[in-house]
């Protein structure tokens, strides 16, 4: 029915258009002769396929190393180009739901945060790949990262960059306070901050990501696994406001009024924790992967040299990782998704995320049991190997989650700026979770 | 408008005629040729359930209309949005007004102000969001480190890490940019006072507060007249600013209504209500257009 | 006496407007020339240690495509052009229908005002969906020309808006006396009405190039390569989740803020010659 109605008038527009071409050309001189058209190709070799991707810069894999990758793909098949656009993570959800929500449907291979599939699935932009996978994927893959891109038993993208957060220590501080080893769980975490503090060696130890952002989420959830809670159960009904996950929440409203934990983490995304801990103002940080070659980096740090990583710390129920990793799947509207699937299966191969593993750890379990084939710092390696194996996502299962993380969001700042009470914050988030389901 | 007799003009006839669709066609095609399909389109999906993630669309009429006024989060993105407005329109109209009037002075270097007061206009406002989200840092702005050295402040404090603190910072740095158009509109009005109608004051005895308060500030309807409306359409519709210096935190703090349909749409897929969020957006702009022309009578911009 | 602290207050008040007026944007030139060791030591050090103008130099020459400097240098030129046809476009078709809305007497005069004021209150979430549809049909995604056309459909109402109030205050005796002296109703536009309202197109130009220099919604859905991102949205770019570069920021943006800085600080005193003509006189 819309469709129809779109049609119809976009079919008088462009008549309009048309009508009045003269004038609407003339001022932009030709608007930039467009590079490609896609679709179309080029008259000539008929056999030429131009796949569009949508990767993202500023994180992981570089932009260059992503061209010289796709360059090589090229290369092994000829007939096959790639049009890489490269957005800001901020922009890349948007970006794919503008253009398969428009029916536009400009890209092939998307890449997507591991956050996203259900609500794709969901919305029918991208596709099931289960029956593309090979025997070596399922095999291969390290186990809890291999289904982050699965929904209902199908799976949406195979995994492309693989992320977790660790525990970042300043190693001089802690020896400073007498500490030989970073702390093994969650309340020895705050002994050791106390300590720190005490001897006044930072006025505030730890910095955290709570700002209004999924950041904030990504520290909650491993804590809420590990002191024993649930946020949403499998059917998707909340069970974050009571209980051992309503503990974790006071957990960390306690580092706050302890002074433990840096005020500003309340507004902070993970530059600013990565910046504290560089330069000095932090003894323990939060953060991703890419934080240990910068904060070890001289010049974008005062404390290279000095910086520790390790697992997270465990609680009450263990210990959890958190999950953060992206992969890369094909669009609903590509019209080639044979030859998308060649250019996944190149880019996630071991052979060639080896060549770029420091930059991104490769998706593959062999990787792990033989660092020394891998560029990667070993320290690093041998953490992540650890933290791995106790990965768990958040609750994105459900094809609401970003509309219900964004009010969860908002219920964790209330709760950690004291605008609410932990428990009035989470059971009006509990109701809104309910509505989310309903709707 | 009465007093122009345009249509006295001889040959108002057929040439005029086709003048007259030369004239206006071309503007009507640029603005409306390639809106109409859009807001078609997006007044259609406005009528419907359209969540993405589900399969059916129903067609709900003015339904998603009638649940964003019922939603409290959009309320509440209302109220902090007529905040805003407010605040940074009347912040904007006082500071613009006495800075008009030092401008109007005479002195030396006169010249020179009036270029300069044009600096943070001129700024694109995500440069604007952005240099003062640095001067903000909690860690290392200038303005905290400003205010401990001279000893103002006993410590380091995070100007946009509490809702209604970084709702009021994000105001300042909105009025910093915005201040200087609304002085240079109240300076040109004020050029056009006639002299002799201030000197007639004088000489009837009015002291300099008196000649202000019944000379000039009537004067100065017009020009005041445009800056409500410029300023507070703008302000109503803010996205920009709130987009690069807080993104709505913390705690929902400084989400405006523009944000809230925006976050609505672009996070949670829900295109229908995201699409009538912004339809109400443009139905409240225009309510207040149409105020303002009611109480400051058609002065200057009416038809 | 008196009038000597008249004056005194008068200077004083000048140079605090002065100094709250460039403190700011000093702040921002000098954060771009300081090293990163200067913007994050503390106590704040004013002026940097290590001052170098390596920034500009590496925004102007970087070839890395992934580098923040590689996209700046290309975003410039492409606000640049989106800009300028923006503002060609808007006063192009926008001047004669405000004459024509100014002058002529029609039918549906005050409604075809209303309408195209009306245009300019639709905040751009209401359209930009649907409007990178159709852009994709016309093949204008992603395309400076794409976008200049989409700056042009709510440039051109303001520019109706303001420029139909300098035809108003426009005494139309003159253009009477010029048809007499036998101008056609066209020439009397071109010959009478233009030149007297030159002032007023002045600020309407900066007006136009200032909007589509800023705008920011439009473009960060509609666009997404080198080859069409502007400004604004290459600054909102490097303030995001990884790798905040403060002194990059800072560099990019006082080379955005040049170009309408400089435009404004130019034509200054039209500005106010023009406001004072035609949209402030009653």
């Amino acid at each position: 029915m819309k469709r129809t109605l779109t049609a119809v008038l976009l079919s008088a527009a462009v008549l309009s258009l048309a009508a009045c071409g003269g004038k609407k050309e003339a001022a932009p001189p030709a608007g930039a002769p467009q590079a490609s058209a896609p679709a179309a190709g080029a008259g000539g070799t008929r056999e030429t396929v131009t796949l569009r991707m949508l990767a993202m810069k500023q994180a992981a894999y570089s932009d260059a190393s992503v061209q010289a990758m796709v360059k090589k793909f090229e290369e092994k098949n000829p007939g096959i180009k790639v049009d890489v656009t490269f957005v800001p993570y901020e922009a890349l959800h948007d970006k794919i739901v503008t253009d398969q929500a428009s029916g536009a449907g400009e890209f092939d291979v998307v890449l997507v945060d591991e956050i996203w599939p259900a609500e794709f699935a969901a919305a029918g932009f991208i596709r099931d790949l289960s029956d593309r996978l090979t025997p070596e994927m399922k095999e291969g893959i390290v186990p809890a990262v291999a289904r982050i891109l699965e929904v209902n038993g199908k799976t949406y993208g195979i995994p492309w960059i693989l992320d977790t957060k660790f525990l970042f220590y300043n190693k001089d501080m802690l020896a400073k306070a007498g500490f030989s080893a970073p702390p093994k769980t969650w309340d020895e975490l705050l002994e050791q901050a106390r300590a720190i503090k005490q001897k006044g060696i930072v006025e505030y130890p730890i910095i955290w990501s709570w700002g209004q952002a999924e950041a904030v989420i990504c520290d909650y959830t491993p804590l809420v696994y590990s002191w024993g809670g649930e946020i949403l159960a499998p059917d998707g009904s909340p069970r974050f406001q009571s209980g051992p996950a309503l503990e974790a929440v006071k957990w960390m409203v306690k580092t706050l009024d302890e002074k433990l934990t840096n005020p500003n983490s309340t507004s902070a995304l993970e530059e600013d924790v990565r910046q504290v801990f560089s330069q000095g103002q932090a003894a323990f940080a939060l953060n991703w992967t890419y934080m240990y070659a910068l904060a070890n980096d001289p010049k974008e740090s005062k404390v290279a040299g000095q910086v520790g990583i390790a697992p997270f710390p465990a609680g009450p129920a263990g210990a959890y990782g958190v999950s953060g990793s992206m992969g890369l799947s094909i669009t609903k509207s590509s019209k080639h998704p044979d030859e998308a699937w060649k250019l996944i299966e190149f880019l996630t191969s071991f052979e060639n995320q080896k060549e770029y593993a420091s930059e991104s750890l490769p998706i593959w379990k062999k990787a792990f049991d033989n660092p020394d084939q891998i560029k990667a710092p070993r320290e690093l390696v041998e953490a992540a190997k650890t933290q791995f194996a106790s990965i768990r996502g958040r609750p994105e299962f459900v094809p609401w989650y970003n509309n219900f993380s964004l009010k969860a969001q908002v219920a964790l700042q209330n709760i950690l700026l004291k605008q609410k009470t932990p428990e009035a914050a989470l059971s009006e988030l509990a109701g809104q979770v309910e509505s989310l389901r309903k709707s | 408008m009465k007093r122009t007799p345009a249509h006295r003009l001889r040959g108002a006839g057929e040439s005029g005629t086709l003048l007259l669709v030369l004239f206006l066609l071309p503007a009507m095609v640029v603005t409306f040729g390639l809106i109409v399909v859009p807001l078609a389109d997006s007044f259609w999906t406005s009528l419907h359930r359209l969540n993405l993630t589900a399969a059916d669309r129903p067609f709900v009429g003015f339904g998603n209309y009638v649940e964003a006024i019922r939603d409290a989060g959009f309320r509440q993105a209302l109220a902090r949005t007529l905040y805003f407005t407010v605040v940074s329109t009347l912040l904007e109209l006082v500071l613009g007004l006495a800075v008009a009037l030092l401008l109007n002075q005479d002195f030396r270097g006169r010249g020179l102000l009036r270029a300069l007061v044009l600096i943070p206009w001129a700024l694109p406002t995500m440069v604007n969001g952005m240099m003062w989200r640095w001067i903000y840092h909690p860690q290392y702005g200038a303005l905290n480190a400003l205010l401990t050295q001279t000893g103002l402040l006993d410590s380091y404090r995070n100007w946009l890490g509490s809702p209604a603190l970084a709702m009021n910072m994000v105001i300042l740095a909105d009025v910093w940019k915005m201040t200087p158009l609304v002085a240079i509109i109240l300076l040109a009005n004020l050029q056009t006072i006639p002299g002799e109608l201030l000197e007639a004051a004088s000489i009837d005895g009015a002291g300099a507060w008196q000649r202000f308060w019944h000379v000039t500030l009537p004067w100065l309807r017009p020009g005041i007249l445009i800056v409500l409306v410029l300023r507070t359409m703008e302000a109503f519709k803010v996205f920009d600013i709130i987009y690069i210096m807080t993104r709505g935190g913390p705690a929902n703090g400084t989400q405006t209504v523009a944000y809230y349909a925006y976050t609505e749409a672009f996070s949670s897929l829900q295109f229908g209500r995201g699409a009538a969020l912004s339809f109400l957006i443009a139905l409240a702009v225009g309510l207040m257009a149409v105020l303002y022309f009611r109480l400051l009578g058609e002065e200057g911009a009416g038809a | 006496m008196r009038k000597l602290v008249a004056r005194l207050a008068l200077y004083l008040a000048a140079l605090a407007v002065a100094a709250f007026v460039l403190a700011p944007f000093a702040w921002l030139v000098i954060s771009s020339i300081a090293s990163g060791a200067d913007l994050l030591s503390r106590p704040l050090r004013w002026w940097p240690e290590h001052a170098s103008f390596e920034r500009y130099w590496t925004i102007f020459t970087s070839t890395d495509t992934g580098a923040p400097a590689y996209t700046f240098r290309h975003a410039i030129w492409n606000s640049t052009r989106v800009a300028a046809y923006a503002t060609l476009v808007s006063l192009g078709v926008g001047i004669p229908a405000a004459y024509a809305l100014a002058r002529f007497r029609f039918r549906s005069r005050r409604a075809l005002t209303l309408l195209f004021l009306g245009s300019y209150m639709l905040p751009p979430i209401a359209l930009v969906v649907a409007l990178y549809l159709l852009l994709g049909q016309l093949r204008l995604r992603d395309t400076v020309g794409g976008l200049a056309l989409v700056y042009s459909s709510f440039i051109t109402p303001y520019v109706i808006w303001i420029m139909r109030g300098y035809f108003l205050a426009i005494p139309p005796e003159l253009e009477e006396a010029a048809r007499v002296d036998g101008c056609s109703r066209f020439g009397a536009f071109l010959r009478v009405a233009l030149p007297l309202a030159r002032p007023g197109i002045v600020t309407t130009v900066i007006f136009a190039v200032l909007t589509a220099w800023d705008e920011f919604l439009y473009a960060l859905i509609l666009t997404s390569s080198v080859r069409a991102k502007p400004i604004p949205v290459a600054i909102a770019e490097f303030s995001g989740q990884h790798m905040i570069d403060y002194g990059m920021i800072a560099a990019g943006g006082v080379l955005a803020a040049l170009p309408p800085v400089l435009l404004s600080l130019v034509l200054q005193r039209h500005i106010i010659r023009g406001l004072t003509a035609g949209a402030v006189k009653g």
